[in-house]
Order: C-alpha cells, then sequence, then structure tokens
C-alpha cells in the first residue's frame, strides 16, 4: 500500500516536470523557427542545457542520496522531456533529404560531443564547491 | 498556436514522460545488466512513430501537438547521454560505442522507414 502510494506521487512529479519540459522544448522550437533541414538550433540548444542540468541533477544526488520527490521531477520529468532524441533524428533525415549530407554529419557531431561535454560539466559543476571547502 | 493547442502540448508532454519512466522501469526490473536497453527501445520506437507522423503529412498545430509534445517528450536525449557517461566511467567502453552506433544507425533506419511507411498511407 505504501510503495503504491510512493509511486504514484513520484509518477506525478514526472508528469509536472513533464509538462514544464514540453512547453519549454516547444516553446523555443516555436520561436526559432527553420526551414526543412534549416539549422535546427532550437533543439541543439535544449539538448545542450537538458544535458548540462541532467549531469548536475545526477552528481547531486549521488552526494546527498536522500529520497525526495525533487529529483524524479527535476531528472526524469523536466530534462528528460526538455530533450529530445527523435526530433534529432528528424531533423537529420531533412537535411539528408535536402541533399545537405555535409551539414547533417555536422549536426550529428556537434550533438554528440557537445551534448557528452555538457552532461561532464553538469557533473564538474555540482562537484566544485565540495573541492573548494 | 492557440491556447488550446498549447494545454495539449503539456498534458502529452507529462503523460510521455510518465510513459518513459515506467517503459524503462519495466526494463530496469527485469535485468542488472548495465545497459541502458529502455532507453534505446524507447528512443528507437519514438523515432518509428515520429517519422510516421512526418511522412503521413501532419501539418501545423496537429504536427507540433503530436510531434512535439507527445513524440519529442517521449524519446530523451540526456539520459542517452549520461547513461553513456555512465557506461564509460565504470569502464564498459564496448557499451558505450553498442549504445550511441545502435542509437544513430537504426534510429536513422526507423526516421527513414517511419517516413515511408507513413507516406505509403
Amino acid at each position: 500500500m505504501q510503495a503504491t502510494r510512493f509511486d504514484f506521487r513520484r509518477l506525478a512529479a514526472i508528469y509536472i516536470g513533464g509538462v514544464l519540459g514540453a512547453l519549454a522544448r516547444v516553446g523555443l522550437a516555436q520561436a526559432t523557427p527553420h526551414g526543412p533541414g534549416g539549422w535546427p538550433w532550437g533543439t541543439l540548444v535544449v539538448n545542450m542545457v537538458g544535458a548540462l542540468l541532467l549531469g548536475y541533477f545526477f552528481a547531486r544526488l549521488r552526494d546527498h542520496p536522500e529520497d525526495s520527490l525533487a529529483h524524479p521531477f527535476l531528472t526524469t520529468g523536466i530534462c528528460g522531456t526538455l530533450t529530445t532524441f527523435s526530433t534529432v533524428q528528424l531533423e537529420l533525415f531533412e537535411m539528408v533529404d535536402g541533399g545537405n549530407i555535409g551539414r547533417a554529419l555536422a549536426y550529428l557531431g556537434v550533438t554528440l560531443i557537445a551534448g557528452f561535454l555538457c552532461v561532464r560539466a553538469g557533473i564538474a559543476l555540482e562537484r566544485r564547491p565540495e573541492v573548494a571547502r | 498556436m492557440s491556447a488550446a493547442g498549447w494545454v495539449a502540448v503539456g498534458l502529452l508532454g507529462g503523460a510521455a514522460a510518465a510513459a518513459r519512466f515506467l517503459i524503462d522501469s519495466a526494463f530496469a526490473a527485469r535485468t542488472d545488466h548495465p545497459f541502458p536497453l529502455g532507453v534505446l527501445a524507447i528512443n528507437l520506437a519514438g523515432t518509428l512513430v515520429l517519422g510516421l507522423v512526418a511522412g503521413a503529412a501532419l501539418e501545423g498545430e496537429a504536427l507540433v501537438i503530436v510531434a512535439g509534445g507527445g513524440i519529442g517528450s517521449f524519446t530523451t536525449f540526456s539520459t542517452w547521454m549520461l547513461d553513456s557517461h555512465r557506461l564509460a566511467d565504470a569502464g564498459h567502453t564496448r557499451l558505450v560505442w553498442i549504445n550511441l552506433g545502435l542509437s544513430i544507425v537504426v534510429g536513422f533506419a526507423a526516421i527513414v522507414a517511419g517516413h515511408w511507411l507513413g507516406g505509403a498511407l
């Protein structure tokens, strides 16, 4: 009974985080329109910000492992939903479909390398105050 | 976009996040293996459906709601990157390349296949 109740609250926290993440991503995409095959700044920005934040929250939970609803809300809810994988693949497809294979490779490379670095930067950011102490 | 459209994006985004969590938890409960199979399955399935929707030439507000609010929210980039980092940190270098390679190659195949199927509908 207790477990069911806890799971429901966790699911609700993730739902609310998902609402906010989706609104932020779609809002930015609407504010920065690009033609099919154009450089997708909106997706790139949300994916990098989400990767940075997820690295930070992941490291924070590891150092302070208290069980709180804030964690699933921030990680699976906000970061997971703010970022997107399927849209990247559709954008790559549109670039290749339009004959811009070089742009597609550049977009894929930038997304992967910068995304990986953002996760690491987020983790490093969380550790910084501990080191300074 | 209309106010109702934004409400739909938010509601679908929340539902997609909850679905992602439940599916990933179901995968994680069935194995101790470190490979993030749940997120891979979620990302590939979502990509196939997004290809279908784009190929079926859904347009305007309906496309933003379904593709941006629903499918875009269901799939995730940040978790994919964090999982790859964690595999690398734990010394599972081969699994990192499998996780990146499968997502990129099979994901692109999924968007192409979905687009083709959607266009044929």
